[in-house]
């Protein structure tokens, strides 16, 4: 299509770069909340790779393996939000360190 | 053209990203996160999916991050005290180091991947490529049982979030 096309490689760059913050998210952060967030980036990261070779291969394949990990997240993000909210109900905190009821 | 759009978008993508890890406050990190899940919805019409860009910007940008606002305003957490800081109270900042070095090995690693990949030019893409026409004809032929295979995940996922929020952890 356009002659200047920006190569696959910088997609992926951007895609191994979002993915990076985003592991620095889960692995910094102590909010249960940002940690949610952090992984909705690394999941969108994988997607942009997804994407990028779909265009590459000229298939449509990559998109709708996409929209599955969108289906993926979007449950998610459902249940986890509802977990956040009935540990918040036992323990007014989303510090993930205060939450070490599984250690017996 | 390509060139012009795409790197001030991923540039401001990376800065939201990180704005999401560096805020203290969890109501800036969830508006900096819409932002770059709409920066994102552009480089995805770049690559001519505009099905997949259209359903970002309804999904992510709409539907999961209000679901956080509304989580975020519902326990009124506020950026205040030690809970939101980079470092809490029980974690030193060697943790902190040592994940970071982690994260720039995994970096390190995987653009050193990419740049040893050897891949051809691009072959051109066909005239009607990525349009809504052609992603949902695939999506309802080859791609039909996955599809409705998603839609029992959802419904899953729904009753067991009303499950969840409705009961008592004891």
């Amino acid at each position: 299509m356009n002659l200047e096309t920006v190569p696959l490689t910088h997609y992926l760059f951007l895609s191994a770069t979002l993915f990076v913050i985003g592991v620095v998210g889960v692995l910094v952060k102590r909010n249960a909340i940002v940690v949610f967030m952090s992984i909705e980036i690394m999941l969108n990261a994988v997607n942009i790779s997804l994407i990028a070779f779909d265009r590459y291969l000229n298939l449509h394949d990559g998109q709708i393996f996409s929209f599955m990990v969108m289906c993926v997240a979007a449950a998610e993000v459902s249940v986890g939000l509802a977990i956040i909210i009935s540990l918040f109900r036992n323990k007014p905190t989303t510090n993930l360190d205060d939450f070490n009821i599984m250690k017996s | 053209m390509e060139l012009l759009i795409f790197y001030p978008l991923a540039g401001i993508c990376i800065l939201f990203a990180l704005g999401v890890v560096i805020n203290n406050s969890p109501i800036n990190s969830a508006i900096s996160l819409i932002a770059m899940m709409l920066c994102l919805a552009g480089v995805f019409i770049l690559q001519q999916a505009h099905f997949i860009a259209i359903l970002q910007i309804i999904i992510y940008a709409g539907a999961i991050m209000v679901l956080f606002m509304f989580v975020i305003m519902l326990l009124n957490l506020k950026g205040k005290g030690e809970d939101d800081k980079w470092q809490s109270r029980d974690r030193n900042v060697l943790l902190n180091i040592l994940s970071g070095l982690l994260a720039a090995g995994i970096l390190y690693k995987l653009i050193s991947i990419i740049n040893e990949a050897k891949f051809n030019s691009p072959a051109l893409t066909y005239e009607n490529f990525g349009t809504v026409r052609e992603v949902g004809t695939i999506l309802f032929t080859e791609f039909v049982l996955p599809f409705e295979v998603a839609s029992i995940l959802l419904l899953v996922a729904m009753i067991g979030a009303v499950v969840l929020a409705k009961s008592k952890v004891d």
